[in-house]
């Protein structure tokens, strides 16, 4: 701990004592992100207010070999920026500003800090938008997304945040500045894709603190539908018909009874009374193929068995449909004391298998799962539901053996909350042991001293020294790593 | 040193897993060969030709998801995929390899609206320098576990590694297409590319063509192709409208002379085009001009610096000016990290192989997977001895794999 507290008056001379934290009691703000099940609480916070600042920092935690944490908005959901006890948290909330905006060229340049909402907002006037759409998008922040790789609902046709960052300035473990990709967003002829590999890595191989990001045109139409059923799988049997039929919606969200009620409890969202589940649709694009496809969606839906079909195509209506959806996770807040929100993928094929595993996990240990996800692209976000400590264990194990059944049917322990501290334990039932190793040369070539956000994705750090190929043994499961 | 020069046919990852391996045992260097199309010659001791891993493995038409040998071409993929009526919307010509594509990071007209490989590739399994089979990423779209290998193989032109094979997010192959056609003067061609590029009417291309043509693809179904190119046609002044495309079109520039990708932001289109006429230097000019990317070709005697210096200065820092018949330099300081963490020795790709002047010239000019119009090229068979088995740890079975010799 001395180390790091030799640090507070170098970073005090770098980014103003009003930018260093110290005070415990201050510091516990930062002690989780949105994962609250795991708390640590760093010995300094500093929030840096350029990209200069941000390299000095890092440049004094490399020297004094000090471990440090890039944190955003802090609403990760895998504690990717849990910090570190014995380190340093770079908050980059001070760098918010939307440095360039170039219409023509469908770019913007922002700052890490900067909230995912705002900048489809400053572009809006220029008939532009930013895509990727997590539900958090009021407050998270682009850094934070870049970390992460974030989605959305609308990610199914727009694609992610790495389909949506041409270049990226960057603070490297060491402490330098450099630029990953020029924004053109051309894969680049004369050498890897450095800005791709660095979105998603949660962290671990530098600070973002410059990202260029590509602007989409806004639709000339949307129109979004909502188609109530019995069952989840009369629903699941609409998404595939509507693939099948070649139609590419932006969006395919799904949520079953359960989290319907909670939906209903919570924002009073008036979806069909007794729907065993709900569909949401929503196509964008030209308005001339928009009204093609809407007639072909409705039939398709209509045909699977829809009770009851609702479409909008003014704002406040498509409004009116959403807010279940993007209320839900907040929602079973209403119907349950406790939750855990998890993240898992299938095939879309494997849907409806997937759900009855989970339909069968629930019956067997009394735990209710409530179901909201991402049909389109097989994104499954079970929320799994307890009341009592006492339930914990048992919650637990579902949320395990959900992810198991995932993995069964060929899927991902994490469709777009991230590895983090949360998941690097299911990271050897994914991935084999050469697959982490190679993983962790570009580990070691970014980070040899292993400081930039430790003991985050992997589940055993790897001695960059190492010839490759040797390996630590792995690190028992179920202890985490901090 | 192992001085045997040997092509080497792998049948399966297991097996290029054992020659990779066997290679760096006998330090000797590697070059992965696709369907030898490359820009550039690369040599090495050690030919992995990709041929016989030429299948689509899985298409799962369902998830819109498959899984593809790295041998295999293009063309023989969208015959596969269209027979589910769906297509892997990276339209590189037919000949191209999967995993000289991906290593290229080539990418056709779509690339307006579907991007690079990198956009569309979801898994990948590569055998590194070292003989280790490793895998990212998955067969569903949508995930972030774990490092995205394949980003970085996109573009390694072999040096990281032997992609063998990947797996593709698909798309729905479109119901019904046009191609509108537009000539305009140099003065306004820049114009009429941003316009058609930034419209609503969700363009699947944006092309420039010879003489001054631009080319928009529309994709969609077939009432709604059939208003947006009114509207299109409208943006364009007049346009001619075909269901086919002009005999130019995602053709990639001839190696016989020296070709130069230029990367830049849609906004500095004309100054680029004005820079280009500016050199003086007699060439073509066409490529993906509403993404930002267009290729210069120049007679094989040309001196290619001018131009080269006055597109730099036009793109400035927000693109990249990079002559393909030249090899690949990887000449930023992470990149020179992550390929010295995947091959200290660079043995692979065939870059960096320069142990003297003369010889790298020799070889150069010597290589296998030089185009073929390169009047030196050797033919993939020739000057190949047989790999013995000689060497311990050489463990699989000689008959499942092919040596040319």
């Amino acid at each position: 701990m001395s180390g790091v507290g030799n640090l507070v008056p170098r970073l005090i001379e770098i980014c103003g004592a009003g930018n260093v934290i110290t005070d415990p009691l201050e510091l516990r703000t930062y002690e989780c992100d949105g994962l609250t099940s795991h708390r640590a609480t760093p010995a300094i916070a500093v929030l840096p207010g350029t990209a200069e600042e941000t390299a000095q920092i890092v440049k004094a935690c490399a020297a004094a070999n000090v471990p440090f944490v890039a944190r955003g908005s802090g609403t990760g959901l895998s504690g990717g920026a849990l910090p570190r006890e014995d380190g340093v948290l770079i908050v980059m909330s001070r760098m918010r500003r939307i440095l360039e905006v170039d219409p023509v060229s469908r770019r913007a340049i922002v700052e890490p800090g900067v909230t995912n909402l705002s900048v489809s907002q400053a572009v809006q006037r220029y008939g532009l938008f930013y895509a990727p759409d997590p539900s958090s998008q009021v407050v998270c922040s682009v850094g934070g997304n870049v970390a992460e790789n974030s989605g959305g609902a609308h990610c199914l046709k727009h694609g992610f945040t790495v389909h949506h960052v041409t270049g990226l300035e960057i603070v490297t473990p060491q402490g330098e500045l450099t630029w990953l990709g020029d924004g053109t967003g051309a894969s680049p002829a004369d050498g890897y894709d450095l800005a791709g590999a660095f979105v998603g890595s949660e962290g671990t191989l530098g600070i973002a603190t410059k990202i260029m990001v590509k602007l989409t045109v806004s639709p000339q139409q949307v129109h979004t539908l909502l188609a109530a059923y019995a069952t989840t799988a009369d629903g699941g049997r609409a998404v595939s018909d509507i693939i099948a039929a070649g139609i590419l919606p932006a969006a395919i969200e799904m949520m079953d009874a359960l989290s319907i009620e909670a939906a209903e409890a919570a924002v009073q969202c008036g979806y069909p009374e007794g729907a065993g589940a709900v569909l949401i649709v929503e196509l964008d694009g030209p308005a001339a193929e928009v009204e093609t496809e809407l007639a072909a969606v409705r039939d398709i839906c209509s045909a699977a068995g829809a009770t009851e079909i609702r479409a909008a195509d003014d704002p406040v209506q498509r409004a009116k449909i959403w807010a279940g959806r993007k209320s839900a996770f907040a929602a079973v807040g209403r119907i349950s004391h406790e939750y855990i929100v998890q993240d898992g993928v299938v095939p879309r094929t494997s849907l409806s298998a997937v759900l009855a595993r989970i339909a069968e996990l629930s019956a067997a240990t009394g735990i209710r799962v409530a179901n909201v996800f991402h049909a389109g692209d097989g994104n499954l976000h079970p929320l799994v539901l307890y009341d009592s400590a006492a339930q914990e264990a048992a919650a637990e194990e579902v949320s395990g053996a959900i992810l198991d059944a995932c993995l069964e049917h060929g899927g991902s322990i994490t469709g777009e909350h991230g590895v983090g501290v949360d998941k690097s334990r299911y990271m050897p039932k994914m991935f084999g042991d050469q697959d982490l190793d190679t993983m962790q040369l570009v580990r070691c070539a970014f980070d040899p001293a292993s400081l930039c956000n430790p003991g985050k994705v992997f589940p055993t750090p790897r001695l960059c020294g190492e010839v490759p190929g040797k390996r630590r043994a792995p690190h028992p499961t179920g202890i985490e790593i901090f | 040193m192992y001085n045997e020069r040997s092509v080497v046919l792998p049948a399966s990852t297991e097996e290029a897993s054992a020659v990779l391996g066997e290679a760096a045992g006998r330090g000797v260097t590697v070059v992965p060969r696709g369907a030898g199309l490359g820009w550039h010659p690369l040599d090495g001791d050690v030919i992995v030709d990709m041929g016989r891993m030429d299948q689509v493995t899985e298409h799962a038409a369902g998830d819109l998801v498959a899984r593809i040998q790295a041998g295999a071409t293009m063309g023989h993929v969208a015959r596969v995929l269209a027979e589910a009526g769906q297509r892997l919307a990276l339209d590189v010509p037919g000949g191209v390899t999967v995993g000289g594509m991906i290593a290229t990071g080539l990418a056709g007209p779509l690339r307006f609206r579907y991007g690079s490989p990198r956009d569309l590739l979801i898994g990948i399994t590569v055998v590194r320098p070292d003989g280790v089979v490793a895998h990212s990423g998955g067969k569903v779209v949508k995930n972030v576990a774990g490092y995205d290998l394949g980003k970085l193989f996109a573009g390694s032109h072999g040096t990281l590694g032997l992609i063998t094979e990947a797996t593709f997010r698909l798309h729905p192959l479109p119901q019904a297409v046009a191609y509108l056609t537009a000539r305009a003067a140099r003065d306004d061609l820049a114009a009429a590319v941003i316009a058609a590029a930034n419209s609503p009417l969700q363009p699947s291309a944006v092309e420039l063509g010879p003489d001054g043509i631009v080319c928009v693809l529309l994709e969609g179904t077939a009432s709604g192709v059939e208003e947006r190119v009114k509207r299109m046609a409208e943006l364009l002044g007049s346009a001619e409208v075909s269901p086919v495309p002009p005999s130019w079109w995602g053709k990639l520039p001839d190696p016989v002379g020296t070709v130069v990708r230029v990367t830049f932001w849609l906004a500095r289109l004309g100054d680029v085009l004005g820079a280009i006429a500016s050199a003086g230097v007699p060439c073509e000019v066409g490529g993906s001009a509403g993404a930002g990317v267009l290729y210069v070709c120049l007679d094989s005697g040309a001196d290619v610096s001018p131009l080269v210096s006055a597109v730099r200065a036009a793109v400035g820092d927000r693109g990249s000016v990079v002559v393909l018949t030249e090899p690949p330099r990887f000449d930023h300081p992470l990149m020179r990290a992550v390929r010295d963490q995947f091959d200290p020795g660079h043995r692979m790709g065939g870059t960096g192989l320069c142990r003297s002047r003369t010889r790298c010239e020799r070889w150069r000019t010597t290589a296998c997977t030089a185009a073929s119009a390169c009047p030196h090229a050797r033919p993939t068979s020739c000057g190949v001895r047989r790999w013995t088995r000689r060497a311990a740890g050489f463990t699989w079975s000689a008959s499942s794999w092919t040596v040319r010799s």
